[in-house]
């Protein structure tokens, strides 16, 4: 979409709320360097978030939302579940449409958007939880990634059925005890990520989300290489407080603690040579143009 | 209720599209699909339903297609993937199940494309939870239906059992007799559907086999006309293609069960789909030629069906005729919007009304008799089942038996 459509109509503009407002004057639209360092001084494609207090998954959101490349070309797909909740309150197009179908209704998506736009690179990034992703939705997961559908998808790990109550998921570790799982889970976490690098993805980032800066890269990365390679995979780790015992200021601590040495969230990435190759001229690109604007801005 | 519509002189408004009169990259025109079929001359050809599905989507300017095999649809999706390849289409691939495949047609409705796609069976089935998806996000996909058995045993032989299922989806359903309402509805059926008053899903259905595999003559419109394109941005809902400006789509996720807003969203939303599908009268009406046909309707005996079962009944109306019995024939065309009025009119003298179905569940006549008075006269059969055919004569036998005929001679009946 062409930004100077983000526009206020002058003879609605007093009746449009607030929130538009600041959407069309300091949102980030059409910044390439966007990032997660706007947040607090520019308007956030987020409104707000319907889930719980301390939730880490709508701090997963705002940091999603403010990486995105070109979010006047991005359009979501979500599943249903706590992220379904926050959908309606992000200003990006979304589809909510069933529960597990996210990669199936991405894949048609991205071929017409390519079809229809064909000078114009639209993103397409699907964002689910770990049931929808792993379980119900698996068979259109990893077939998207064989047909090397080129999209981003993103899936929030919390290791649980966090929506419907807290049952056992694919996702869950090995011996937790949850709903539909009395005795204990009995078999070990889904290797997702392995499964993602060896269906197809060519890029694939592990992590949760207690650091800003690495998510950001993170999804940066997984937009490009969707956009000129292949399928792209980030797991991000975004706890259920309220499922796993914990307290509304405990999400952070409990992120750190899995990604320290020997943790189940120890940051890593699969990528293909192509997708580093890829990678590695963007962040040259990205110095040389950011130096030059540096150059020019002190010229002044 | 629906309000009869006169259908004298009526054409639909269709097209009023940019690209009307242009080429497309195939040569074709781009037409309004009055002059397709009203004005433009047909020619007879000789096909299979297979074939005539083919042919019809090269006229239909559909931009995605996806495929997935089953029985008896996958020539026809096979077929389709051909002229994909000769460039008829935009886009086309194989999905990985019928689940998939409706995510996937939905994807590129959301996206702004006229999809078309086929399944039948159990591939329905399994495709069911999509379509009350498609009617509440207002997308007007195409799905043709070609009815098989959905039973275990496994059967693959023709049994419209699955369009019961289809009946509260929200859908429009057609139902075609033969390859020629088929071609007809497949093209007629788009322009219906994707009309911004309408916008909701449909499902053209044919009997299996009888329908996809055997030759008829059908007249085909020229092939160098072809449908409008889709207009996306005619949609009542938005195009997630992020060309329109990004608005927060509502204060609570419809999910929330918080408050009365939330309740009377969801209640106005599905009122809305069925209104939808109640507008869409009067757009089919003057392009199909109403919802139902209808033959000496004043006779005090009626056989009312849709599908191949009217080609059977035709049949055993001319022999009960031999034996000097007078029968009626109502051929319904649309399932959904179903047409109350016109069969409370036509049935308004008939004695006996007879519904002959190719399913167990007599759906048809369940519907015919929730909708009309002294709903006995209403006898639900012969039915068939399981891919058994209907041969005319089990038609004959079951209406004598029923009105205590045993020989043929009731000249004043």
């Amino acid at each position: 979409m062409s930004k100077e459509k983000i526009v206020l109509c002058e003879d609605l503009a007093d009746i449009m709320p607030p929130e538009y407002h600041e959407l069309v004057e300091t949102a980030t639209f059409g910044n390439q360097d966007r990032g997660w360092k706007d947040i607090g001084s520019s308007k956030e494609l987020i409104e707000q978030h319907s889930l719980c207090a301390g939730c880490p998954e709508s701090i997963a959101f705002r940091y999603i939302l403010a990486s995105l490349p070109a979010p006047e070309d991005t359009v979501f797909v979500g599943s249903t579940g706590c992220t379904s909740l926050v959908f309606p309150h992000v200003a990006v197009h979304n589809i909510h449409s069933l529960f597990g179908n996210q990669n199936a209704i991405a894949s048609g998506l991205k071929r017409t958007l390519k079809s229809r736009f064909p000078d114009v690179e639209k993103d397409v990034v699907v964002l689910a939880g770990d049931g929808a992703t792993v379980d119900i939705g698996l068979d259109m997961t990893m077939q998207s990634w064989f047909r090397l559908e080129k999209f981003t998808t993103i899936c929030f790990d919390n290791e649980l059925y966090a929506n419907t109550g807290g049952q056992e998921s694919g996702l869950m570790q090995k011996g937790f005890v949850a709903k539909m799982a009395p005795k204990g889970k009995n078999f070990e976490k889904v290797r997702l990520a392995e499964i993602a690098r060896e269906a197809g993805c060519a890029y694939v980032a592990v992590l949760t989300v207690s650091k800003p800066n690495r998510v950001e890269q993170v999804i940066k990365n997984a937009i490009y290489v969707a956009r000129e390679i292949g399928p792209t995979f980030v797991q991000l780790y975004t706890p259920c407080i309220l499922e796993i015992g914990k307290q509304s200021m405990e999400g952070l601590d409990e992120m750190k603690d899995s990604e320290t040495i020997g943790g189940r969230f120890v940051q890593k990435e699969y990528i293909t040579e192509e997708a580093q190759k890829l990678l590695d001229s963007i962040k040259e690109e990205t110095k040389v143009r950011k130096k030059a604007a540096k150059a020019a801005a002190a010229a002044k | 209720m629906n309000k009869q519509v006169e259908l004298k002189g009526k054409r639909i408004i269709a097209s009023n599209h940019v690209k009307l009169g242009q080429k497309n990259k195939k040569g074709q025109t781009y037409t309004d699909i009055n002059d397709i079929f009203f004005k433009a001359e047909q020619e007879p050809n000789f096909l299979t339903g297979s074939e005539v599905i083919k042919e019809a989507i090269k006229r239909c300017s559909v931009g995605t297609s996806v495929a997935y095999p089953i029985t008896p649809q996958s020539e026809a999706a096979a077929l389709i993937g051909e002229i994909y390849a000769e460039g008829y289409l935009d886009e086309y691939f194989r999905g990985e199940s019928e689940f998939a495949v409706m995510g996937q047609c939905a994807g590129a409705a959301f996206g702004g494309h006229r999809v078309f796609t086929t399944t039948a069976g159990p591939g329905t089935l399994r495709a069911m939870e999509n379509f009350p998806m498609w009617a509440g996000s207002r997308l007007p996909i195409q799905v043709c239906v070609t009815c098989r058995g959905i039973n275990s045993p496994l059967s693959i032989q023709p049994d419209t059992l699955e369009m019961h299922y289809l009946l509260e989806t929200g859908m429009l359903v057609w139902h075609a007799e033969t390859a020629q309402d088929l071609y007809d509805y497949i093209l007629k059926g788009f322009i219906v559907a994707e009309q911004p008053d309408v916008h909701i899903p449909i499902a053209v259905c044919c009997d299996g086999f009888f329908v996809t595999h055997t030759k008829d003559t059908v007249d085909l419109s020229p092939l160098d006309l072809c449908l409008t394109p889709y207009d996306p941005y005619k949609s009542p809902v938005t195009c997630m293609d992020m060309e329109s400006a990004p608005i927060r789509m509502m204060r609570d996720p419809f999910i929330m069960k918080s408050n009365y807003i939330n309740y009377s969203t969801h209640a106005s939303w599905q009122q809305e789909v069925k209104a939808a599908m109640e507008r869409s009268r009067k757009h089919t009406i003057p392009l199909i030629g109403g919802l139902i046909d209808e033959e000496n309707t004043d006779r005090e005996i009626l056989i009312v069906g849709s599908g191949t079962a009217v080609s059977q009944s035709r049949e055993a109306i001319r022999l009960l005729a031999e034996d000097g019995i007078k029968v009626g024939l109502v051929k319904i065309k649309t399932i959904r919007p179903f047409p109350y009025e016109e069969i409370k009119r036509v049935t308004k003298n008939a004695k006996h009304i007879f519904v002959p179905e190719f399913n167990i569940a007599g759906w048809l006549a369940r519907e015919i008799k929730s909708t009309i008075p002294d709903n006995e006269r209403v006898y639900c059969g012969p039915h068939v089942m399981g891919g058994m055919t209907m041969p005319s004569e089990v038609i004959v036998e079951e209406i004598k038996k029923h009105l205590g005929v045993e020989t043929g001679n009731l000249m004043d009946m």
